[in-house]
């Protein structure tokens, strides 16, 4: 019965959604007053998808096989978490998750946007709705999660080995937040357009989903990011994979938009401009769902191989980035001039940030989708991978990082101060850094002697809004942009240092042999079987010392039975000057092993940063959060 | 100065399309040569791959010429697509479900003596999970096993 109520659930809230849809376009036109009823169907319609997804965790929990889903995705033997988390590992879990968060981010807008105007409010409700019917049109139609499999399967088929780890748990979860966050963005967006109503009150409205979902965004990207990086045993931390892609776009626009919204709240100025960005970040979301669940790509995370399912969410991703376009092409002409400003001020650094972000985007997204536009004209079949990503996106997120040293010290709407002269300190320091690079690491490339240099002049410009205030009386809000920016920094330097000092070291070695990589000397003891709920494997017993202490690492080349599949677990030593890496293949007739080391100075640096970024963006809404309460307070 | 606001959001509006068109141009200028194409064996063969341009080939690994060398990091093997054959070497560890009969993704540059110098090698990664560039070759082999199953 479980899976019947939780079908059911969703076949009400998109009866909802188009009742929803239906009195908000009333209202907005005048012809009825539904305020009220917009808001309840809202709230609703987001609980009983909560209630779906509640259905659909309890299957997978007892195993429930005569469920397709369960028996397709998950096994009896599996550990309790990963049945969880498989849940939402796979492809009509995932939409299903995609289109809960959807609907309770709408009755979130319902239940705590009181301060709009009520037209822009409710036609931004019936933008809601009508983008959760789209796809729960395609949860239902093409891909229910819920549908029962007659006879049951005596067994499940398991979840892909790489997909069991705690990263699973929480990074599409993560991800997810943020992609349907910008939603809210969207339809604030379209709502204001249609109302007419473009001024600093629905910035304020808008400036909470836009920040909550870039932290997301940002933890999502972040954690993603060190789960590939220890996962795949590849060494690597970014692979500019089509799905990592599809993460980083919508972060992308989110982060333009983002200090766009700030000019918006600040000097009520680049109104069409925001509504520009909004629309854009939300479809690159989409455009992110596309590429992930179009089953198109070829990638870890492309579950579904399903034309049918492709063409359905492109049709969605069409009809809805269409609509939008139009509207905005037909309303930004007539939204009211923003107030002006000068060519230096804050606001100038800002549209400068936001282009440059956006053709980094522009880059990012024709890289992505050259090859599927290539082979669909052309029929020829090719990759774009890390040379061009690099080679034409890294100078301009270098110029990126240098103008993020300077915005911040401009005051809004002109300045005449010589802000540069207080950048004297960390301009000299980069250029030390710079000059350094090119005289002792003559092999790394420009990019990373570049990026280095960046990182250790950005680190001391990042913290100068800080300098010359009381701790304390600092509002938050500047704390979390200092730390963000910090964050940046810092995520620079571990790349960069990643880039140029990692060592990397291939054997095949017998036991009792010592290995020489970079400063550590690695002694293989021997390799052991070890066994685990699902799996067998063989570990390798390494002792790394570096002069002081001894420290055990244990690498695993693991076999699970269901599915059979092998997968090559690395162990990881974190110190503080960075990380020794090591993989072990596999034996061959003389009794050798294969190992492979990478020792990686500093590359923590690039979730710690990361996490930084995070944990601003995290203070700024706190600050935002205060500031809104104080001023209803005053009221 | 301060412009008058008309101006302004027409600067604006200009720099939003230069800023579009510069990303196609810079995209364009970057694909140019640094798009990786895919080849099969089949292509290879017929000359249609020139050397020493970073490339992907995709195949089966044949049966029984899966061999190491004495270094025992290097790796050699075939990869077939039923018409052609090209021999690939790779340094490293190959990744999780590489076997024999199985297909695979090889990067890396084709040599002056005709064999595939591989820098990285993509398998399938688990039952469900296929490079859509191996097609239906690889579909109707799945599809055995299975029934098999």
């Amino acid at each position: 019965m479980t899976a019947e109520a939780g079908l059911a659930a969703l076949w009400l809230a998109a009866a909802l959604s188009l009742l929803g849809l239906f009195l908000s376009v009333l209202h907005v036109r005048g012809k009825l007053e539904a305020d009220r009823s917009v808001r309840g169907l809202a709230i609703v319609q987001g609980l009983l998808c909560l209630f779906a997804f509640a259905m659909l965790l309890v299957v997978f929990a007892r195993t429930d096989l005569s469920v397709a889903l369960v028996a397709a995705n998950s096994h009896s033997a599996k550990p309790f978490i990963y049945k969880i988390a498989g849940a939402w590992g796979n492809h009509e879990g995932s939409m299903l998750l995609w289109v809960t968060v959807l609907g309770l981010s709408g009755a979130a807008l319902a239940a705590f946007s009181r301060q709009l105007p009520s037209r822009t409010l409710i036609a931004a409700l019936g933008a809601q709705p009508a983008l959760a019917l789209g796809f729960h049109a395609f949860l239902l139609l093409a891909s229910n999660p819920f549908a029962r499999l007659d006879p049951a399967a005596p067994e499940g088929r398991g979840l892909n080995p790489l997909l069991q780890d705690p990263g699973l748990a929480f990074h599409p979860p993560t991800l997810y937040l943020g992609y349907v966050g910008l939603s809210v963005a969207f339809s604030l967006a379209v709502g204001a357009m249609l109302a007419g109503d473009v001024d600093r009150q629905l910035g304020r409205a808008m400036r909470p989903w836009v920040l909550g979902a870039w932290i997301f965004l940002t933890l999502g990207i972040t954690a993603g990011s060190y789960w590939a990086y220890y996962e795949l045993g590849w060494g690597g931390w970014w692979f500019w994979d089509p799905v990592e892609n599809a993460s980083l776009m919508p972060w992308l626009a989110a982060t333009a938009l983002l200090h766009s919204v700030a000019v918006l709240v600040a000097r009520n100025a680049l109104k069409a401009w925001t509504m520009m960005l909004a629309v854009i970040a939300f479809s690159m979301s989409m455009v992110g769902t596309f590429l992930v669940r179009s089953g198109i790509l070829t990638s870890v995370h492309a579950f579904a191989v399903d034309p049918t399912r492709g063409a359905f969410i492109l049709a969605l991703l069409g009809l809805y980035v269409t609509a939008a376009f139009v509207l905005f092409a037909v309303r930004a002409g007539k939204l009211r001039e923003g107030a002006p400003f000068e060519l230096v001020s804050r606001e100038a650094a800002i549209v400068v940030n936001n282009l440059l972000l956006t053709v980094i985007l522009g880059i990012v997204f024709i890289g992505t989708l050259y090859p599927l536009m290539a082979e669909a004209v052309t029929g020829e079949k090719l990759s774009v991978g890390a040379p061009y990503f690099n080679a034409v996106a890294g100078p301009l997120a270098i110029l990126l990082g240098i103008l993020l040293a300077i915005g911040p010290l401009l005051n809004w709407r002109s300045e005449s101060r010589p802000v540069l002269r207080k950048l004297a300190l960390p301009a000299l320091i980069a250029a030390t850094v710079l000059a350094i690079a090119f005289l002792a690491w003559p092999q790394s490339t420009i990019l990373t002697k570049f990026g280095l240099a960046l990182a250790a002049g950005l680190a001391p410009a990042a913290i100068l809004p800080l300098i010359g205030r009381n701790p304390l009386r600092t509002p938050l809000t500047i704390w979390g942009m200092a730390i963000a920016h910090l964050g940046a920094a810092v995520a620079v330097a571990g790349m960069a240092a990643d880039s140029a000092f990692t060592v990397e070291k291939l054997t095949a070695s017998r036991p009792g042999e010592t290995i020489e990589v970079g400063p550590w000397l690695v002694k293989f003891e021997g390799v052991a079987p070890v066994a685990g709920p699902n799996w067998t494997a063989v570990e390798a017993e390494l002792r790394a010392s570096r002069g002081g202490g001894v420290h055990v690492l244990r690498p695993q080349s693991r076999f699970f039975t269901d599915p059979p599949t092998e997968t090559n677990e690395a162990a990881i030593k974190t110190v503080l000057r960075g990380q020794l890496y090591t993989v072990v293949g596999q034996s061959d007739a003389e009794g050798r092993w294969q190992l492979r080391f990478w020792w990686k100075p500093l590359v923590t640096l690039i979730w710690f940063g990361g996490g930084l970024v995070g944990l601003g963006g995290l203070l700024a809404l706190l600050g935002h959060a205060r500031r809104a309460w104080r001023r209803r307070a005053y009221r | 100065m301060i412009a008058r606001p008309k101006h302004q959001r027409l600067v604006l509006v200009i720099l939003a399309i230069l800023a579009a068109l510069g990303a196609v141009l810079l995209a364009m200028w970057g694909l140019k040569d640094r798009a990786a194409y895919f080849y099969t064996p089949a292509d290879i063969t017929a000359g249609k791959a020139a050397p020493g341009k970073a490339m992907r080939l995709g195949g089966m690994v044949e049966k029984g010429s899966v061999a190491r060398d004495a270094d025992g990091v290097t790796t050699r093997f075939v990869v077939e697509d039923g018409d052609a054959r090209v021999p690939v070497t790779y340094r490293g560890i190959v990744p999780d479900l590489f076997r024999e009969g199985s297909g695979v993704v090889a990067e890396g540059k084709l040599g002056a003596d005709k064999t595939f110098v591989a820098d990285n090698i993509l398998a399938k990664h688990d039952e469900r999970y296929m490079p859509p560039q191996l097609g239906n070759q690889q579909a109707e082999h799945e599809a055995a096993q299975t029934l098999k199953r």
